[in-house]
């Protein structure tokens, strides 16, 4: 366990970054408003060397959030007994005081794809992703959040909306939410639905940390928008006000901001972080 | 219904159609759609591969690598979602490919790339206590086992494979010359660099990390190369921080 560091119960009501090791001495001479961090659990579960040692450092100041990218909760499949042993050994060890996965599909057999895949809504999904849930609490000791994907497509044989899966998944593991504001803009302009009546019917009473990034601009085959989830850009107006939208309704709550390609510099990302805070003060 | 395995089936392969009961907008055919998902698991594999293979990319040029990256890619999906482990086969991969039969050195470079990503990732080792070895009385210090740091490596290769990597790696550094050459991967702190391994060295280190004393594995590293400097190898290993601890009749392990 990380025994010099200060321990953090929640993550704080407050700006957090996506944590990227070329911002390591920047993020801690020059933090800015940034109170917590981020980072993906996959890229810390190596045996040593400078990411540990890194982590080691910065959670002697920063809160620390454990995003995992690899489990596939969504898969049809059993989840990786090794992988989520991994995911216990590395949460034993940080002791975050977050963590998080994706309402999503990565690994397929033995293969695993690098990718957040998507799953149909369904009473089928429903009870296997429950059960996929529990097991991870159970495992971990401890609640963990499940975040909204971006979509590019929908099932035709999913019977439920995102929301009342989401809902319902709540309800039946009682785990938390990680509302991504810029995944909701996404797959409401691909699909044509309103972004604001997806925040309305969401359950923001289980929200327990709010992702903002930035996204890619296409059109599909027949000329509609299609806006692909990137994190390699600012975060654009439409994003920050459906952020605002939801703040007003849920109040204070840990926002943070995801740039994992084409990094910036530490000004460019500390300003987004900046934009954040004003949100949340507002 | 669409299943995983046909979801699956398609994103590696553009060829194939796009599954069954996928959507956009208004249920129009998903199409483009479709592809986001093949764009971003091909993309992000070959980007994986060009941050795990710096070498390999930097000797046949960015655009043949990214050209022979997603026939890899295809072939050889992640079996692991530890994404740092990733391009373990690259090395035979590229070894096999007929229009690189000329560089027969290239596998060794996949080689020395992919054991530098493992010692970058390596466990930390406990600090060598110098000063104690340095106080051992002589007839003890042939005696001692002296035990290899997790992130070490050593790659012997027929190809003057030091030297092609500081040709392509340093600047101003000389064309390499036809010569065998073996190359010790370390990590004095958090970043691993290669070094050139005197004659005998390898084997001395080999033997070592078995688990023999250092006056056997001299022994042997002497029957491998008559020439072999004790001396020499012992401040490159000192200097590059290869052991962690000993083990002697004297010394107590501390971890």
């Amino acid at each position: 366990m990380l025994d010099s560091a200060r321990r953090f119960e929640n993550l704080p009501a407050s700006p957090g970054v996506g944590y990227k090791p070329q911002h390591f001495t920047d993020l801690q001479r020059d933090p800015g408003r940034v109170e917590w961090i981020e980072i993906h659990a996959e890229n810390y579960m190596g045996d040593g060397g400078r990411p540990l040692a890194q982590l080691r450092a910065l959670s002697e100041r920063f809160a620390l959030s454990v995003h995992g990218v690899g489990l596939s909760i969504g898969g049809e499949t059993p989840l990786d007994r090794e992988h989520l042993t991994r995911l216990k050994k590395l949460c034993d060890w940080a002791q975050p005081a977050s963590f998080s996965e994706h309402l999503a599909w990565s690994t397929h057999g033995a293969e695993f794809l690098n990718d957040l895949l998507p799953l149909p809504y369904t009473e089928k999904t429903l009870t296997r992703v429950a059960s996929h849930i529990a097991q991870v609490q159970e495992t971990l000791g401890r609640q963990m959040l499940l975040e909204n994907p971006s979509s590019y497509l929908v099932f035709a044989e999913s019977t439920r909306s995102e929301t009342e899966f989401l809902k319902e998944l709540v309800n039946r593991t009682g785990c938390g939410l990680l509302l991504d504001v810029n995944n909701v803009f996404i797959s409401a302009t691909n699909l044509g639905l309103s972004a604001q009546a997806y925040i309305d019917a969401y359950p923001l009473a289980h929200v327990g940390e709010i992702h903002v990034g930035g996204h890619d601009e296409d059109t599909d085959d027949k000329g509609a928008p299609l806006l692909i989830d990137s994190h390699g850009k600012p975060v654009v107006d439409p994003v920050w006000a459906l952020l605002d939208y939801t703040l007003a309704k849920t109040g204070p709550k840990p926002v943070l901001v995801e740039w994992d390609n084409d990094v910036p510099d530490w000004p460019t990302l500390r300003a987004e972080t900046e934009r954040a805070a004003k949100a949340l003060a507002a | 219904m669409t299943s995983q395995s046909a979801f699956r089936d398609a994103l590696l392969d553009p060829s194939k159609a796009v599954p069954d009961g996928l959507e956009g907008a208004a249920h129009s055919p998903a199409g483009k759609r479709y592809s986001v998902y093949r764009n971003n698991v091909t993309h992000s594999l070959i980007a994986a591969l060009q941050t795990a293979f710096p070498l390999v990319r930097k000797i046949l040029g960015a655009h043949s690598f990214d050209s022979l990256a997603p026939i890899y890619v295809r072939a050889h999906p992640p079996t692991s979602p530890l994404m740092m482990h990733y391009g373990a086969e690259f090395p035979t991969f590229l070894a096999t490919l007929p229009q690189l039969s000329k560089l027969g050195y290239l596998r060794d470079c996949a080689r020395l790339d992919a054991a530098m990503r493992v010692s970058y990732h390596a466990a930390d080792a406990s600090p060598f206590d110098l000063e104690w070895f340095q106080q051992l009385p002589p007839d003890q210090i042939m005696a001692q086992k002296l035990h290899i740091a997790p992130s070490v490596c050593v790659l012997r290769s027929g190809w003057p494979l030091f030297d092609i990597w500081r040709f392509n790696m340093v600047e101003g550094a000389a064309k390499p010359e036809m010569q065998a050459q073996d190359v010790m991967i370390s990590r004095p702190e958090f970043d691993p660099e290669p070094v050139l391994l005197p004659q005998g060295a390898a084997v001395w280190l080999d033997h070592l990390a078995q688990g023999e004393t250092l006056g056997d594995a001299y022994e042997a590293a002497v029957v491998s190369a008559p020439e072999f400097d004790l001396a020499a190898s012992l401040a490159i290993a000192f200097s590059q921080g290869v052991f962690r601890n000993i083990t002697g009749s004297e010394h107590v392990e501390t971890s």
